[in-house]
């Protein structure tokens, strides 16, 4: 039994990690995969901060709510960019080696009036993630990994613990706490092979949260990055465009700003390849030297992953899901519903991002909302009475079917074809009820479906059909949600209703209740 | 493609129709359409998760960054337990990087840190914890208890940091199946990923130990066998 169950070791994990035990709690930290190869470390932009002499907070704030389109809290963003200053003075003193010119490197994303993003190399997360660790080590903090999970322990509104699966074993464990973190990630490999994410972000928090009871928001708000490899949707930064990267089509036409914010540049992309187009960045007129030294990681991974070499051909590229605004509903302590369970990170909605969210605020997002999160369970759990207890042999395994008759490898690819066609870039009514046919008929199948391996040692299939099955849920509350939102608005783009309605300037929230899914 | 396995002491031959994919996406493809047991350990596929290192043809590589040929035999990582096939459990090789004490320790005062003092540590600081030097590692053989390659260039990323309050307690962590259990045998440079040297890494650590005033046990040893002679 602990005071602060951290789930997930990424680097919002990490960070309420760190301030929990700083505060005095006994805090353990569980995730399905060592913390260190959590999706943190693939952010290569930077993380946002209002340091530079010219900037300011105001400023950090005003373009936030700007991309935001109406659906962020002002107060929240407030505390986003104010508490931004020290994060990057925290991460800078704790020894994140970041880059640096005059002080830290900054250098400017899209959206930002200002150059605001503190960067280390390309490696920005990595680095970030990698520091957090070693000071989690510093505290002494017990961190646990290849532990899934698969549920929280919730009894009439409080939490009390979670079952965890030990993947090395495919025993199921009940953990006591008093409190628990959610820092589980986002749900964007709803997109399968459409997705530039981490293969983790698997929107398990999220669904366990909703199984719990707690309540979610903002479902249909996917950023998509306009330029990912076409065959594996890796991502080519910004920073090709940034540099003088044209768009263009079959024909070698231009045909859109390539500066334009990711929601415009991917759907005119999306337009384009509706009439038969396929879609190539160029970037041939830049000096091969500029390449080596700016581009390098791009330069592999075109070779690498699409054979070809960009300083001589062009680079087939798709836009990809990239982000996911939505997740559980919190407060500005990052508390939900349900009490003693918070979340934090991309898995909540902390509110800072609403309809679009701005690159480089979701690592600053994590670490500022990260120190909130732990310090808010730490002081919950002081106060709180040793839990009740709880059924502590929650049998999950013996309910999965190891005769499967239908293959949820083959369902899954599936799914993400049809999230990609008619849940990505654009949207209209009949498109969104297409998914949502074919996700309930899924919803009937999945008793006929489970694990061929019926081993117990390392069983990663079973831990790839629990994500499956989360994927499902989470994937029918986008679709809801989507269906509900008859406008658009940033990242969700209705060609049915192509404009901004007034009406809609409220988050989408929902719940489940006996097996469905409840708009309140 | 035909690819050669190495699955517990039995190595399997799969043929995947797929041609210039790497070899994860072969695995992947394994796992999906051929055998769903198959277990092995992936992330970010653009190699900086550190989550899918594996031997090829003996060689520690990056599934995610290699592209596989004809009748390659692909084996987990060595100097670990095996988990299942190419999985293996990291637990006890990430402990050292805490036996190191291979972390930040902050003066209280906001240090200004120069574009010079930065490069001091940057390179160590690129390791992405894949683990191909500690399977390259000879010394497992004889000390499991070796702090290893990847533990002491993470030394030496904070050792090397201005910020640092007091680089004493990492350096007194690396003495003891530390600096001085390496061979300078070189294996764990050719296969890191990201170009990081632990080996000379390992060699600076030795000097500042010396300057620092720590013993060499090994030259110790010497000088008294040479007392008794
Ligand atoms: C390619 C790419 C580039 C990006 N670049 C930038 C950038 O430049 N700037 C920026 O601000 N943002 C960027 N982002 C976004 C940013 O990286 C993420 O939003 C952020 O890292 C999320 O952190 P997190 O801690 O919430 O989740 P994650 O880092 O995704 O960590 C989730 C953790 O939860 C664990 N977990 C998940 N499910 C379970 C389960 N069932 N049981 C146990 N543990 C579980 C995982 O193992 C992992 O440890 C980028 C994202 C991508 C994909
Ligand atoms: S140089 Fe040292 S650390 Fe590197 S492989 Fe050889 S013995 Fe191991
Ligand atoms: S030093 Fe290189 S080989 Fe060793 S763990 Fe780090 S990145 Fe991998
Ligand atoms: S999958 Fe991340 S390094 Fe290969």
């Amino acid at each position: 039994m602990v005071d602060v169950l951290v789930i997930g070791g990424g680097g919002a994990g990490l960070t309420a990690a760190i301030h929990a035990k700083k505060d005095g709690a006994n805090v353990a930290l569980v995730s399905k995969t060592y913390p260190t190869r959590s999706q943190t470390c693939m952010a290569q932009g930077g993380i946002n901060a209002a340091i530079g002499a010219d900037d300011s907070i105001q400023s950090h704030i005003s373009d936030t709510l700007k991309s935001a389109q109406g659906l962020a809290d002002e107060e929240l963003v407030g505390i986003l960019c104010e508490h931004g200053v020290d994060a990057i003075k925290w991460l800078d003193k704790i020894g994140v080696p970041f880059s640096r010119n005059k002080g830290i490197a900054q250098r400017k994303m899209g959206g930002a009036s200002f150059v605001r993003a503190c960067y280390a190399k390309d490696y920005t997360g990595l680095k970030i993630l990698h520091t957090l660790y070693d000071q989690c080590n510093a505290y002494d903090i017990n961190m646990l990994s290849e532990r899934f999970l698969i549920d929280l322990a919730v009894i009439d509104g409080k939490v009390y613990g979670a079952y965890l699966l030990n993947i090395k074993t495919s025993t199921v464990e009940l953990f006591h706490a008093k409190s628990v973190i959610l820092a589980t990630g986002g749900y964007a490999k709803v997109y399968g092979k459409h997705s530039t994410n981490h293969v983790g972000s698997t929107a398990d928090g999220i669904a366990a949260a909703l199984r719990a009871g707690a309540k979610i928001s903002n479902m249909e708000f996917i950023q998509f990055h306009p330029t990912a490899l076409k065959k594996s949707s890796i991502l080519i930064s910004e920073s090709a465009r940034g540099a003088g990267g044209y768009l263009v089509n079959s024909k070698a036409e231009r045909f859109t700003d390539e500066l334009a914010s990711r929601d415009k540049v991917s759907l005119a992309i999306t337009n384009e390849m509706q009439k038969g187009e396929e879609i190539y960045l160029d970037v041939r007129h830049l000096s091969a030297k500029f390449i080596d030294e700016h581009l390098p990681q791009e330069k592999k991974l075109a070779d690498l992953y699409e054979n070809i070499d960009l300083t001589k051909q062009l680079i087939p590229i798709l836009p990809a899901a990239h982000y996911t605004m939505g997740g559980i509903c919190v407060d500005k302590n990052c508390t939900t519903n349900i009490q003693g369970l918070y979340a934090v990170g991309e898995c909540a909605n902390h509110m800072v991002h609403g309809a679009n969210r701005l690159g480089g605020n979701s690592l600053l997002e994590i670490v500022v909302f990260g120190k909130i999160a732990g310090e808010a369970a730490c002081a919950y759990a002081k106060k709180e009475m040793p839990a009740c207890k709880v059924d502590k042999h929650k049998d999950i395994l013996s309910q999965i079917n190891t005769n499967p008759t239908v293959d949820f490898y083959k369902r899954r690819a599936e799914l993400a074809e049809i999230f990609y066609t008619h849940v990505g870039v654009k949207r209209n009514e009949q498109g969104l009820l297409e998914a949502l046919e074919y996700i309930q008929a899924l919803q009937n199948e999945l008793k006929n479906m489970g694990v061929k391996n019926i081993k117990l040692a390392y069983n990663t299939e079973l831990a790839e059909f629990l994500e499956f099955k989360n994927l499902v849920l989470t994937a029918k509350t986008v679709v809801l949600s989507a269906l509900r939102r008859k406008e658009s608005r940033g990242a969700h783009y209705r060609e049915d209703m192509p404009n901004k309605d007034d009406n809609f300037s409220t988050d989408t929230i929902c719940y489940q209740e006996n097996d469905e899914i409840k708009f309140p | 493609m035909k690819i050669k396995l190495q699955r517990s002491d039995k190595i399997f031959e799969y043929e995947v129709p797929l041609n210039g994919v790497t070899l994860l996406e072969a695995l992947g493809y394994i796992k999906e359409n051929i055998d769903s047991t198959l277990a092995f350990s992936s992330g970010c596929r653009s190699s900086v998760c550190g989550s899918c290192a594996v031997r090829v043809n003996d060689k520690e590589v990056l599934a995610c960054a290699y592209k596989p040929k004809d009748d390659d035999l692909i084996q987990p990582l060595r100097n670990m337990p095996i988990l299942r096939d190419l999985a293996v459990d990291m637990d006890r090789a990430l402990a050292f990087n805490k036996i190191a004490k291979a972390w930040g320790l902050p003066k209280e005062e906001a240090l200004h840190v120069s574009g010079e003092d930065a490069k001091r540590n940057e390179l160590q600081s690129d390791c992405i914890l894949c683990s191909a030097c500690f399977s390259a590692c000879p010394v497992y053989s004889v000390n499991e208890d070796f702090i290893g390659p990847f533990a002491l260039t993470r030394s030496l990323r904070y050792v090397n940091d201005i910020r640092q309050k007091d680089i004493k307690p990492t350096i007194e962590a690396i003495q003891t199946n530390g600096i001085y259990d390496c061979t300078l045998c070189n294996e764990c440079v050719p296969v890191c990923p990201q170009g990081i040297a632990p080996k000379q890494d390992i060699e600076i650590l030795r000097n500042k130990s010396g300057i620092m005033g720590y013993l060499n046990p090994n030259i110790l040893a010497g000088f008294d066998d040479g007392l008794n002679f």
